[in-house]
């Protein structure tokens, strides 16, 4: 093997490692296709989950939004984990016999990492929280 | 005098044990106090079932009058001369398809005493029994040359990684653990702890096993059954 | 089929919000994970799942592998009139499983 196919190599496999994690940065982009340049507020819900994770196989989240505006309504919730294996968590769309814009779930978190949710109002806004979270180990595994 | 210091001779290391749902995390604990958001409850449900299909109701009636039952257990069988797991009575009485639908009768048939504190007999022949699995308890073993008490007496409420070191007692299987993400047997969870200080695990069904089931069962006692529990 | 759990109120007063919650046995397989012969265990997971209240959404959703095993969801709807919700969801294999919940709402 010479010098050049080498660090190709060793490139690919940056590459195979980079592809088995998502990144801050491709969230990012998920996060811009899907608010395609509308306005984004930070605040008005709240993506509830442990600070400190006891076991990233089965973790608590809820999702609550503030009532909007009269004459307006959530849409849509989206969550996205920065350090997953896959970058999307959970997708929902509200119907007219939605009550309160609230969902809660468990979920996987591989490590400690932020986890970033939206809301997409009617009016086309969205509102977003995020959470950093630190992930433990567990000392004794299967 | 002498009465209270045979009461010290008698009484277990520790004063009171304290269950492993008081080392877990709050959203354990939440999704252990609610019946409706307990994963293990799936399983209680095909316990259910199972009660009807395998024809426990015909002698047992309702799975009710099974309350009690489980706080009992394992129980020292005079005939066999050792301990029996719940598990394995079930087993002497019907076969149990898979290892999931015993699960799920252990579930179900356990829940019927949640609350009750454990009353594992261990007078009389029995105290053999006990006896022996106190001494696998505080056996060192392994490559990690690790006794069961080194942690879980001696270190209890101490850390271990990030997670907290609990007493280790058996008052809420079959737990629906989240490292398995689904239900699991206290034969499971010794396997892994043996396994994790590099032993060769017991076989299941051995005689060591009932025993450390039944001394550990023993030790608990004040301990309420909070089966199914959930634990991280 | 798997087994579910579904607990709603079952009976309602008109205008009340109230809250659906169902837990469904499934492995959720994330396709991440390998045997103890180091093959990737085929990705397995419920990936649609939908509610609605007299064929009225109440929501539908897209899961991902980073659902916990025996997925766990809560969420709320408006009580109207008495009828049927119905959860229907769908797995890898394009199994659909429908659950049906029978209300009464009064006035």
């Amino acid at each position: 093997m010479n010098r050049r196919a080498f660090l190709l190599s060793g490139a690919a496999l940056v590459a195979v490692s980079v592809e088995a994690r998502a990144t801050p940065a491709e969230v990012a982009r998920l996060i811009a296709a899907l608010t395609e340049g509308a306005r984004v507020v930070e605040g008005g819900m709240k993506l509830d989950l442990p600070l400190l994770v006891e076991n990233g196989n089965v973790v608590a989240m809820s999702i609550t939004v503030d009532d909007p505006p009269p004459g307006q309504h959530v849409e849509s919730l989206h969550v996205f984990a920065e350090a997953n294996p896959l970058p999307e968590v959970l997708h929902v769309r509200f119907g007219p016999a939605a009550a309160r814009p609230r969902i809660a779930t468990r979920i996987r978190l591989a490590t400690s990492q932020s986890v970033i949710a939206l809301a997409k109002l009617s009016d086309g806004s969205f509102r977003r929280d995020s959470v950093d979270l630190l992930v433990t180990l567990a000392a004794c595994l299967d | 005098m002498i009465w209270l210091l045979l009461l010290l001779l008698v009484s277990p290391a520790q004063a009171q044990p304290r269950s492993g749902y008081l080392d877990a995390g709050p959203d354990s604990r939440a999704m252990q106090d609610d019946d409706t958001a307990n994963p293990a409850f799936l399983w209680v449900e095909q316990g259910k079932v199972l009660w009807g299909s395998l024809g426990c109701g015909g002698c047992h009636g309702d799975v009710a009058t099974m309350r009690g039952v489980a706080a009992r257990y394992p129980k020292y069988d005079a005939v066999l001369g050792r301990p029996v797991s719940l598990a394995r009575r079930i087993a002497t009485h019907r076969a149990v398809p898979d290892s999931e639908d015993m699960l799920a009768l252990l579930a179900v048939i356990g829940l019927q005493s949640r609350g009750l504190p454990l009353a594992i007999d261990i007078s009389g022949p029995a105290r053999p029994s006990y006896e022996a699995g106190k001494a696998l308890f505080h056996r060192r073993q392994g490559q990690l040359n690790l006794a069961c008490a080194n942690c879980h007496d001696d270190l209890a409420g101490r850390h271990l990684g990030g997670a907290v070191i609990p007493e280790g007692h058996p008052n809420g299987y079959p737990i629906y653990r989240l490292e398995w993400q689904a239900l699991g047997s206290l034969e499971r969870r010794l396997r892994q702890c043996v396994v994790g200080v590099r032993a060769v695990p017991w076989a299941d069904g051995s005689r060591e096993l009932a025993d450390l089931e039944f001394f550990l069962g023993a030790r608990a006692a004040g301990l309420v059954v909070e089966t199914p529990a959930v634990r991280p | 089929m798997a087994r579910t759990l579904i607990n709603v109120k079952k009976t309602l007063t008109r205008g009340e919000a109230f809250e659906i919650r169902l837990l469904i046995a499934h492995p959720m397989e994330s396709g991440q994970r390998r045997d103890s012969n180091g093959q990737v265990i085929a990705r397995d997971i419920i990936n649609r799942f939908s509610c609605t209240y007299n064929d009225m959404l109440v929501l539908e959703a897209t899961l991902f592998p980073a659902i916990s095993a025996n997925p766990y969801l809560s969420f709320w709807a408006v009580a109207t009139e008495t009828g049927s919700i119905v959860m229907t969801w769908t797995d890898d294999h394009g199994t659909v499983q429908t659950e049906r919940v029978e209300v009464t709402v009064s006035a």
